[in-house]
């Protein structure tokens, strides 16, 4: 293996030279998953009760890989750290799910749908991925209308759609301003199906800790039980990894507070790549922060913008009401700026442009942090009613949390961390490098690029749990010779004795603060130099405050109670040592990344208009890190990305 | 703002329980209730104690995993929240709070207030599903479903699981909950095949768990944070009565 420096810093992060390769089978990529689905070998069903797959998550991804999986025939046990498979964290999604149905006739299809996702990921997603993701959409739809998810109709009966950001279709189906829940509760009804049968089996509250690799495969991982505390080893033949994104890193974000980046990290540790790690996606309508009282920030949804119009005072500085700002006063920015998609600029490029009219003095609301998001214009055009219909959901809660109520006063909305486009890397497969080691949905690198078109989540969470993977995991099991392992494995010993050992640090540290307190700090750090806009100079004071506050945190972290029994505070220990040294590789990644695409926005590589300036000839290419040990750099792999089918060009939404 | 809070602390599902009382300070009318909590907790692991232990997760109003009765009422004073989305402005100065976990027989408690709900899980493997495998669905446009009907079942599917329901009711029931899924997918024509055994095999499961049976009180109803109506109650009595003359619910 030969390695090269790149840039002077001062840890240079080095890269090995060899490509990483993408497994992606050669041919027209019209035609690659079906020709993929043919290659691929098969288990015979009566041979298939006899493999064990482990699933961590149990959200759009995991619950419908379980429930697929175990249709199929499969030994399948489900983990998850909430009290039922129905609370995962995609039961938030509120807006929609893309589909190339094309079933309102303006002009969208399959190749559409992949062209946008291609364009939208600014060019740095694998082609042959998205292709398939835009081709499995439509039966995305099918099997969830079969399975009696709820979406909108109209008065005839037929599917309804809206639009959403960064497409001039109407693609998304949407369940009111439910359609993470509805799809949720499709995928969960199918695994309680499959519960009921008994070919899954179902662990509630219950913590994946470490990944276990015996003879470079992985064969099982270890777990927490949350009620008993009890640390236990769960062998297996495969090990499927869903356990979502890493916003939490940045402490405030629109996940659930239980979200973690726990399982792919230790997973990481053990050898899996951890690709973009710094492509993350600041969502633009969120609502504004109020104080130090914060836990998390709520999301409105995206398809608001449907009918909402973005604007900020014309002068900085402005404090008058929203209704005494006469309409010459206002500047509709992203209406002005961006003409072809106005209001529903895709999500990077609409966050970007909030904080600019922020920080130029431009906010809104009571700590001038926000943009107003105005109602005003639809409910005039179409009466209140139309719009409490589409949004009412909305409204109320904007009420219960702001105490505005936004049919008469404008919303206000600033951008807040909500989706990772990194992830663990894996192929075309979804198998990571750690061969038997599949990962799937957000925590996955795999479709996204440098950025998440809205409603595509949904999309991809499910097109992996229902579609891919239970195509391409029993390939992997029919092609491999799996040899027996059992509990005394040296490597199933070492993994519970760490899981063990970080335990132990954790409740014998025994100093004076709490795990949010430092959990706050380091989510100060990563938001302030590695969340909307970077600089080379921030990043490396980030690369040196993060592990400053690490070893603080080790020296002075409380953590209450016993490791025995249910213990909030030492669920949250474990997961925060995580995010510590995630949130330093998000920003080795954005510093080693010497150009803007997408999420990723370095303030040195900007147009004149201020918009993201890629650098196609040095970064057209996914980073892949692989772990070199604690506080180490760790080793740079490329996955070189080659446009074939869409043409590498300026993303524009002029 | 200034409270008295008095919280029902319980060690684990074994021990005996008891409320504490607690004195807060400087709570926001801008938080949130369980930012209030959050606030509590800091106090407390400053002081070295244990914090006072709930279920949350997304704090949107969505997962259903938080839930506790707030001055005697499910989900607090607020109508048609829950407990995450009540926030401190409903609350005055001075004010004082009892908070105490879900009481029901077959939702025990595990810590503080922290209950056991998976019952509602067996209710839903009992038969709160289409028997549809992935890969055998028809095109999405096949049957089309009017649209008063996928309003009522997008009503009915809008339920979280979060078990106020049962905390509510004097009976310990679970109707609400149970012919909340029966009348999402018995309102659909793609849930027509299996409705009256699911109707009977959901309703035997509850039974099953200990839940109570529903005296028309409308507690429930009254807690609910998605505003689950009565209605469906009625509606699953209805085909329970028609799958018994059918003799339906044997699998």
């Amino acid at each position: 293996m030969s390695v090269t420096t790149t840039q002077t810093m001062t840890e240079a992060p080095t890269f090995v030279e060899a490509p990483l390769d993408g497994r992606v089978p050669s041919g027209p990529v019209e035609t690659l998953w079906e020709r993929t689905k043919f290659d691929m070998k098969l288990v015979n069903p009566t041979n298939r009760r006899r493999f064990k797959v482990i699933i961590v998550g149990s959200g759009l991804a995991g619950g419908a890989a379980a429930a697929t999986l175990g249709e199929q025939g499969y030994n399948v046990e489900c983990y998850a750290y909430q009290d039922s498979p129905r609370r995962a964290h995609s039961v938030a999604a509120q807006g929609g799910i893309n589909a190339a149905k094309n079933y309102r006739n303006d002009g969208d299809s399959i190749y559409r749908l992949f062209y946008d996702t291609v364009k939208g990921g600014d060019f740095r997603s694998r082609e042959a991925n998205v292709y398939r993701l835009a081709e499995v959409s439509n039966a995305i739809i099918d099997q969830c209308v079969a399975q009696g998810v709820p979406f909108a109709r109209e008065y005839g009966g037929m599917l309804d759609n809206r639009s959403f950001g960064g497409a001039q279709v109407a693609r998304t189906f949407y369940a009111r301003g439910q359609t993470g829940q509805q799809l949720l509760l499709g995928a969960y009804q199918a695994l309680a199906r499959q519960i009921a049968a008994g070919t899954v089996k179902m662990f509630n509250r219950t913590e994946m800790l470490d990944l276990i690799v015996v003879n470079g495969r992985a064969r099982g991982i270890v777990v927490r039980d949350m009620c008993t505390g009890e640390i236990t080893p769960r062998l297996a033949d495969v090990v499927v990894v869903g356990t979502g994104g890493y916003s939490n890193a940045f402490f405030l974000s629109t996940n659930a507070k239980g979200c973690n980046g726990t399982a792919i990290w230790r997973a990481h540790k053990r050898g899996a790549y951890f690709a973009n790690p710094c492509y993350t996606q600041i969502h633009p309508t969120c609502i504004p922060p109020v104080g130090e009282h914060q836990s998390k920030l709520t999301l409105m949804s995206e398809s608001l913008r449907n009918d909402g119009r973005i604007w900020v005072p014309k002068q900085p500085g402005d404090t008058r009401p929203a209704d005494q700002i006469p309409e010459n006063e206002r500047f509709y920015y992203l209406e002005e700026l961006y003409p072809s998609f106005g209001n529903l600029s895709p999500r990077d490029i609409s966050s970007r442009a909030a904080k600019r009219q922020v920080d130029s003095g431009r906010g809104v609301g009571p700590l001038r942090n926000g943009v107003y998001l105005d109602f005003a214009d639809s409910i005039n055009r179409l009466g209140q009613k139309v719009i409490a219909d589409r949004y009412g959901n909305l409204f109320d809660m904007y009420e219960n949390i702001t105490g505005e109520n936004a049919y008469q006063t404008p919303m206000r909305i600033y951008p807040a961390p909500h989706y990772t486009m990194g992830g663990l890397w894996v192929d075309y497969y979804l198998m990571s490098n750690i061969p038997g080691l599949f990962v799937i949905g957000e925590a996955n690198f795999s479709d996204h690029g440098a950025n998440r078109l809205g409603a595509s989540a949904l999309m991809q969470g499910l097109a992996d749990g229902y579609f891919v993977l239970p195509s391409t995991l029993p390939n992997y099991i029919a092609a491999t010779k799996l040899e027996k392992i059992d509990e005394n494995a040296d490597a199933v010993k070492e993994a519970v004795a760490n899981v063990t050992d970080i335990t132990n640090r954790l409740m014998n540290t025994k100093g004076t603060k709490s795990v949010d307190h430092y959990h706050r700090e380091l989510g100060k750090i990563i938001w302030d130099y590695c969340g909307m806009s970077r600089t080379a100079e921030g990043l490396e004071k980030a690369i040196q405050l993060i592990p400053e506050l690490e070893a603080e945190f080790w020296e002075n972290v409380r953590v209450t109670g016993e490791a025995g029994g249910i213990n909030q505070e030492l669920e949250k220990a474990g997961r925060l040592v995580d995010y510590f040294d995630l949130g330093r590789l998000m920003c080795i990644d954005a510093l080693d990344r010497n150009e803007s695409c997408g999420g990723h926005f370095r303030e040195e590589y900007q147009t004149p208009e201020g918009e993201a300036l890629r650098n196609d000839e040095e970064y057209t290419y996914v980073a892949a890190w692989e772990y070199a040990g604690a506080g180490e750099m760790p080793l740079l792999h490329k996955e070189p990305l080659e446009f074939e089918t869409v043409k590498l060009a300026t993303r524009s939404y002029k | 703002m200034r409270l008295k809070l008095r919280i029902w602390r319980q060690k684990n599902a074994g021990a005996e329980g008891k409320f504490v009382d607690y004195n807060l300070d400087g709570v926001s009318e801008d938080s949130s209730f369980l930012e209030m909590l959050d606030l509590l907790n800091g106090h407390l692991i400053d002081r070295n104690e244990e914090p006072v232990h709930f279920d949350h997760d997304c704090r949107e109003g969505i997962c259903g995993m938080c839930g506790m009765v707030i001055n005697g009422i499910a989900h607090g004073p607020k109508a048609a929240i829950t407990t995450c989305q009540l926030h401190m402005r409903e609350f005055k100065d001075g004010d004082s709070i009892t908070i105490e976990p879900w009481r029901a027989q077959p939702f025990p408690v595990m810590k503080d207030l922290i209950v056991d709900r998976t019952a509602f899980d067996r209710i839903i493997e009992s038969g709160g599903y289409i028997s549809v495998n992935t890969g055998q669905a028809p095109d999405a446009s096949v049957i089309a479903v009017p649209k008063t009907q996928a309003d009522r079942a997008m009503d009915a599917a809008a339920c979280i699981g979060c078990g106020a329901c049962v905390a509510a009711c004097p009976n310990g029931s679970a109707m609400l909950f149970t012919s909340a899924k029966l009348a999402h997918l018995n309102s659909l024509p793609q849930g027509q095949t299996e409705r009256f055994d699911r109707a009977v095999l959901m309703v035997n499961q509850m039974d099953a768990e200990g839940f109570g049976g529903c005296t028309n009180i409308g507690e429930c109803e009254a807690v609910c944070p998605k505003e689950i109506s009565l209605d469906f109650i009625a509606m699953m009595n209805l085909d329970l009565l028609r799958a018994n003359v059918m003799g339906k619910g044997k699998r």
